[in-house]
């Protein structure tokens, strides 16, 4: 595909897909994720624009129950009539290159219900870290999808990754795990905006871990609401687990998020190095933050670029 | 001791695993089986009755009255068991995740001759745990499932005492490629796993007596002196679960009782007339040593490799056990290996790898918690397995050494093998429709299910009352499905170890990649109830590890789901996996389900040759059976598929 016709070809979609159109949900995935069609990519996004649905993260170890939980809060967010897109980040292989998606419990959905879409999309190299166009397509779906779940492996290292790209950030533990809390307390983890704790029909070590996860967030000052629910039959906590989602994102901080995006965009393209010719993380968080509230994530990006050559 | 006995043994009960299009024509085959000197019957259920559908729903599609007999109702039972008189007769059913179901069918039909329930004897496989890890006929989640599988011993221990409620199998792990160290390790694991459970549901001091109704099926391949080793081993160490682990003395419950199906992994496509005396090899692995001789055996016929077997070959593997009993002098005899240097130390090498084994399984919790581990491990086994015939190591002969051959007459009009009317199926459906309108109201009977199997009652009661008052299988199922909620097992594949694959092959799936600016991406499906995931894994193991992007979703999924699946995830291609003769059907409803998306299909499987045309004018663009064995091969036919579909051009 030339640039020209890949440029024609993602405007088109992205054009779609801002109109609501959710049958260009494959095809817009499918420019997004070809990495010889970056100018098609970058039409697309420019033409989706920033779309209104709420972009979630959910992320947490292997083995804890995301996907059965996703399944769970599927059909809850369906029964309340929202259209739902799921982005599911799996490891790569780094022997191969090749990865095994889809490995995991079936999100549940009736095939011919046109209001869901689930992909998986391979991270590529990044160890534990989203796809490279999970970000971008996460956008692009926020306009004709209400709810664009990313659902990450890990805890750890990717809610940073997924904070980038999400509104909302919610992670999954299941009671006697210790991982979660000890990375809490020690700041390995960013307080999420979300906690879960799974498996409540286990009883009392779901409510051990839910009261342990409370007191360590007290601890550190923090208010983020933990939910505890079974997302097997018969589930329980399911659609109070939404409810709370729904009502952070509300409150949901955009201009973080588009920032924390062109940042992101720019550690991927300049490196260590580019990070450090703009003082390190946090000066240039610090940076981005004094910046105009309007700016979208594309300019937000250039103005990084000009920072990190003054002289360019 | 003598070296002769005072008298010949009886030979052991002898049957064929038989079942298919309807009750009424499965039931004249028993009788014809019968008449030719079968002594126990084996019922082969087709693939809705095993996973609780009835034949109008949409996943029985081309499934119904294929790989065993639709039952779907006591109805059907009593025609399946017509004119057989039941308080004689030794019957094993091949039934799991809804056992207590057609138990519960197979009692009313009992009744209904006049048979109290205390005369049955038989058999139920209701061994739950290998269908999460090899067969995929599975229903309900692990928890339920057991509870079903204990409900079940704790009814037939105390009303059907000369039933046996669970066959614990080691047959389909041998399926899915385990080492006869695993094969002994997860069975015995799988074993203590049911006994535990039952142990909460009868009083203690019925323990002994449930531990003697636990019987074994096990599974036999072509290395015959290390497969009678294998089972040497079994007897030895279940005998010592029951001293240690159960405190049972009795030396008859002691007894290391099982049934056999000999392999079918090893039969081959090419040259099939080989797999005759493969399979009577494997007959003498569990008939030669008296210490370990099985107490049933059911032969596979020499044509399974290439469909359903018709009753004529089904008849020709009765003749091998009917020969080896009563023609030969191997009954005459005691033990053929006490004594023996080599059976001790092959017992003994096994029995110290089946400890630390079941020492690994145990510490994950017992093999209802160890299934991820136990799949994976198997997964791993298969991979190696089929690594070592791609290199020759293992040698099958016709297949990967010998392959010159005459072409074969055995392979005549029909193929060689069973077609099932296409008309069955249709039929089926209507009468399950008829039987619905004049059985009566069945609602009371399926609330009562619902609300014992909300609570810790036995299931038993409220399903022989719901046999009775016609509720069909897939009533039955869906009612504990309301309940329980259903399932999905561990595939395994993400777990399983990347060898280094063919370097060519990696290098023209990354040029590919490349050139198509995005990973190759493929889906691995399984259309229908088939659960025989063992080839699908493998085909998804090595797609990753040739640097595809693979979407595997494990098993029963409908052509709409795999459909919708391929085109929201972008892939490339689809591969299909179908093993139990639905592909006719299954096949060209995922393509017309695709709606004109232009993604290529490809088939694997067990597919006649008399198909390949059919399915190609449907738009397959590739099949391939088991004379395909080489992976790469393959997987370079699919990336050149790719490359050509998408203009990229074919390897330089």
């Amino acid at each position: 595909m030339g640039d020209g016709e890949a440029r024609g070809r993602g405007a088109e979609l992205g054009a779609r897909l801002a109109a609501g159109d959710r049958s260009a949900a494959p095809a817009a995935l499918n420019l997004l994720e070809t990495r010889t069609a970056r100018e098609g990519a970058a039409a697309l996004v420019s033409a989706a624009g920033e779309g209104a649905g709420h972009v979630i993260g959910i992320t947490g170890p292997p083995g804890v129950g995301k996907s059965t939980l996703l399944s769970a809060l599927l059909h809850e967010w369906r029964s309340r009539g929202l259209a739902v897109a799921v982005l599911a980040v799996d490891p790569s292989s780094k022997r191969s290159g090749g990865a095994l998606l889809g490995d995991r419990a079936r999100i549940e959905h009736d095939p011919a219900d046109r209001d869901v879409f689930i992909r998986s999309m391979a991270a590529g190299e990044r160890l534990g870290g989203l796809a490279p166009a999970t970000r971008a397509a996460a956008q692009a779906l926020a306009n004709a999808f209400d709810v664009v779940v990313i659902e990450t492996v890990g805890v750890g290292q990717s809610e940073t990754d997924v904070a980038e790209a999400a509104d909302t950030v919610a992670v999954v533990v299941q009671p006697a795990s210790g991982d979660a809390l000890q990375f809490l307390k020690a700041g390995i983890m960013e307080v999420p905006d979300v906690l879960v704790v799974t498996k409540a029909d286990l009883g009392a070590p779901a409510r051990r871990a839910e009261e342990d996860l409370r007191a360590a967030l007290g601890a550190l000052g923090a208010d983020a609401p933990v939910l505890t629910v079974s997302a097997i039959a018969p589930t329980q906590g399911i659609a109070a687990l939404a409810d709370a989602l729904a009502t952070h994102g509300e409150n949901r901080d955009r201009v973080r998020v588009r920032r924390l995006g062109a940042l992101a965009d720019f550690v991927h393209e300049h490196g260590e190095r580019g990070l450090r010719a703009l003082g390190g993380r946090r000066a240039a968080v610090r940076w981005l933050a004094e910046q105009d509230e309007s700016l979208d994530e594309p300019t937000l990006y250039g103005l990084l670029e000009r920072r990190n050559q003054p002289n360019g | 001791m003598s070296h002769r006995l005072p008298e010949r043994d009886r030979p052991w009960m002898m049957r064929t695993y038989a079942g298919h299009s309807t009750a009424a024509s499965s039931n004249e085959l028993y009788r014809r089986n019968l008449a030719k000197g079968q002594t126990g019957l084996s019922v082969a259920f087709d693939l809705p009755t095993q996973t609780g559908y009835d034949p109008d729903h949409e996943l029985a599609r081309g499934e119904v009255g294929k790989v065993g007999v639709p039952v779907a109702h006591r109805g059907d039972m009593a025609v399946l068991m017509d004119g057989i008189p039941l308080g004689e007769m030794n019957t094993s059913m091949t039934i799991n995740a809804t056992a207590a179901w057609l138990f519960a069918l197979y009692v009313v039909a009992a009744e209904e001759q006049g048979v109290p329930e205390d005369q049955l004897s038989g058999t139920t496989q209701n061994d739950i745990i290998k269908e999460y890890l090899s067969r995929g006929t599975y229903a309900f989640p692990p928890g339920p499932s057991m509870r079903l599988v204990a409900d079940m011993v704790a009814y037939t221990v105390e009303h059907v005492p000369r039933w046996n409620p669970v066959n614990i199998c080691s047959y389909h792990l041998q399926e899915a490629g385990a080492t006869p160290v695993q094969e002994i390790a997860f069975s015995m694991a799988t074993a203590c796993a049911v006994l535990d459970a039952v142990a909460e549901r009868v009083p203690a001091e019925r323990m002994p007596a449930v531990f003697g109704r636990i019987s074994f099926f096990v599974n036999a391949g072509v290395r015959f002196v290390s497969e009678h080793a294998k089972l040497r081993a079994m007897t030895v160490l279940w005998e010592q679960l029951g001293r240690e682990r159960y405190g049972v003395t009795d030396e008859k419950a002691l007894r290391f009782r099982y049934g056999v199906q000999v392999n079918s992994l090893g039969l081959t496509e090419a040259q099939p007339e080989n797999n005759v005396q493969r399979i009577v090899l494997e007959a003498l692995a569990v008939t030669l040593g008296r210490n370990a001789r099985a107490r049933a055996v059911q032969l596979p016929a020499w044509n399974e490799a290439l469909g359903l077997p018709r009753p004529w070959d089904q008849q020709w593997a009765l003749r091998i056990q009917q020969v080896l009993a009563y023609e030969t002098d191997l009954l005459e005899y005691p033990d053929l290996f006490e004594g023996s240097k080599v059976m001790d130390g092959l017992v003994e090498e096994l029995l110290t790898g089946a400890r630390e084994e079941l020492v690994r399984v145990e510490d994950r919790g017992g093999a209802v918690e160890a299934v991820p581990y136990m799949k994976a491990a198997l997964v791993e086994s298969h991979r190696e397995r089929i690594a070592r015939i791609e290199s020759g190591e293992q040698v099958l002969v016709g297949v990967n050494r010998f392959t010159e051959t005459e072409p074969s007459p055995m392979l005549g009009e029909d193929g060689g093998i069973l077609v099932v009317d296409p008309g069955v199926e249709a039929q089926a459906r209507e009468a399950v429709r008829a039987w619905r309108e004049q059985r009566g109201d069945v609602s009371a009977a399926l609330d009562e299910l619902r609300r014992v199997a909300a609570s810790d009652e036995n299931i038993m009661a409220a399903t022989l009352a719901a046999a009775r008052a016609g509720v069909t299988t897939g009533e039955w199922a869906g009612a504990l499905r309301d309940v329980f909620g259903s399932y999905r097992a561990p595939t395994g594949v993400g777990e399983a170890a990347s060898p280094a694959a063919d370097e060519a092959l990696r290098d023209e799936v990354a040029r590919v990649s490349e050139a198509l600016g995005r990973t190759v991406k493929i889906l691995v499906g399984k259309p229908g109830l088939d659960g025989h995931s063992n080839g699908a894994e493998q085909i998804a193991v090595r797609a990753r590890d040739a640097g595809f992007d693979v979407v595997y979703e494990g098993i029963r999924l409908t052509p709409a789901q795999i459909a919708r699946s391929a085109v929201d995830e972008g892939v490339h291609v689809i591969g299909l996996s179908i093993l139990s003769g639905s592909h006719r059907e299954l096949i060209p409803d995922v393509i017309a389900a695709l709606d004109g998306a232009d993604i290529p299909v490809v088939v694997g499987g067990i597919i006649p040759e008399a198909d390949v045309p059919a399915l190609k004018a449907a738009g397959v663009a590739a099949v391939y059976t088991p004379k395909h064995f080489e992976l790469d091969r393959i997987m370079h036919e699919i990336v050149a598929l790719v490359a050509a579909r998408n203009g990229v051009g074919a390897a330089a």
